[in-house]
């Protein structure tokens, strides 16, 4: 019944794979919170991902809500420290390495090379999460109007989700 | 030992021409300013983290600011919350780190919370489903974007590409883990960039 050390060992693996961005461990997360241990659907966490990009601060607090749904307040802050502790410790401890590998040869090696590699999980993470959320020309749409509006333009992406959910209201709400 | 901090200092010390405050800051101080960050940072964390700290405080300069951000790309965690351990130690250290990753994550948290216990009570509402419907749709957008403005940055050669549909092949269809793509793609993509003696022609491809 106590979901506390089970969200905290989730969240804290999880946290350890968000390299490039929050996206990365998506994948992971989806298999994890939705099919292994059911703490939710996975419409919902795409549902709960994508509202949380309309909130300020870092992009993954979405995080918080799975843990309140399967731990109540307990479970929202264990997941919180799960999830930034173990890789702000990391940061904290590679950053000031990495100040005195300066002449390291292959430290430029180790960016360019993860470069891509974070790029690529970032894209694994976003066809996951397509699977789930593209299924029809109006959610295409949507999707490729939002891609090319900030390709293009220098807009707020969080007014553009929130532009979604209008055009979403719009196109289904059943007549 | 010694020697790499001489190679750091002249880096910072360009800094005291474009006016970085030379009084310590305080904690708390730090911790509000994150938290202002935290609350008011829609749409992507990043602009706001240079408009307070480079622009407004001046707490680092925007050479130390694209540093930070590249060390921050390149490790696990989110960029926002691996800039302000960046930015927090350097101010004052561990306890700078600690208030200013709370404070950044403080507000976002809160806000989720309130989400989700609403979503959870009230998400079944056909104008609820009918709008998420169209926001998760519009962050897929979102997400590709930012793997579009990611690769126009950081690539450093057309056969990166092949790393980035390697790394998509192995978590979507191979279904592997990401520790394992890392270490196998990841080291594969090191080794590609190794370090050679005709640096200029390898950054230039």
């Amino acid at each position: 019944m106590n979901q506390i050390p089970a969200l905290a060992r989730v969240f804290a693996y999880l946290s350890l794979l968000t390299i490039g961005g929050g996206m990365a461990a998506f994948p992971e997360m989806k298999i994890l919170t939705v099919d292994v241990h059911k703490w939710l659907t996975f419409p919902q966490l795409i549902h709960l991902y994508s509202v949380g990009q309309m909130a300020p601060g870092p992009n993954m607090m979405m995080i918080v809500a799975i843990g309140q749904w399967a731990g109540g307040m307990l479970g929202a802050v264990a997941v919180l420290i799960a999830f930034f502790g173990p890789t702000a410790l990391l940061t904290f401890i590679v950053a000031r390495l990495w100040k005195k590998l300066e002449r390291w040869k292959w430290r430029t090696s180790v960016q360019q090379g993860l470069a891509p590699v974070s790029i690529g999980l970032l894209l694994a993470g976003c066809f996951t999460m397509a699977r789930g959320a593209i299924f029809g020309a109006e959610t295409a749409a949507i999707a490729v109007g939002v891609l090319l509006i900030l390709l293009q333009y220098k807009i707020n992406p969080a007014l553009l989700v929130l532009g979604g959910a209008v055009i979403g209201v719009l196109s289904f709400m059943p007549k | 030992m010694s020697e790499s901090v001489t190679t750091v200092k002249p880096i910072l010390q360009q800094g005291v021409d474009t006016g970085i405050a030379s009084a310590e800051v305080s904690i708390g101080r730090i911790f509000l300013e994150f938290l202002i960050i935290g609350a008011t940072s829609f749409g992507g964390v990043v602009p706001y983290l240079r408009g307070s700290l480079v622009t407004k405080r001046h707490w680092v300069d925007d050479k130390e600011f694209v540093e930070m951000l590249s060390i921050s790309q390149s490790l696990p965690g989110l960029n926002a919350t691996n800039m302000a351990i960046l930015v927090g130690d350097k101010l004052r250290g561990v306890l700078g780190s600690i208030a200013a990753i709370i404070g950044i994550c403080l507000p976002g948290a809160v806000m989720m919370y309130v989400v989700g216990v609403f979503y959870r009570s009230h998400g079944d509402h056909v104008w609820i489903t009918a709008a998420l419907k169209g926001v998760a749709a519009a962050a897929v957008g979102l997400i590709l974007s930012t793997v579009v403005g990611l690769s126009q940055k950081s690539l450093t050669g057309k056969f990166d590409f092949v790393f980035i549909a390697l790394t998509v092949v192995a978590v979507n269809r191979l279904h592997q883990s990401v520790p394992r793509t890392l270490l196998v793609v990841g080291l594969l993509a090191i080794l590609f960039h190794r370090p050679r003696k005709k640096q200029k022609e390898s950054a230039a491809l």
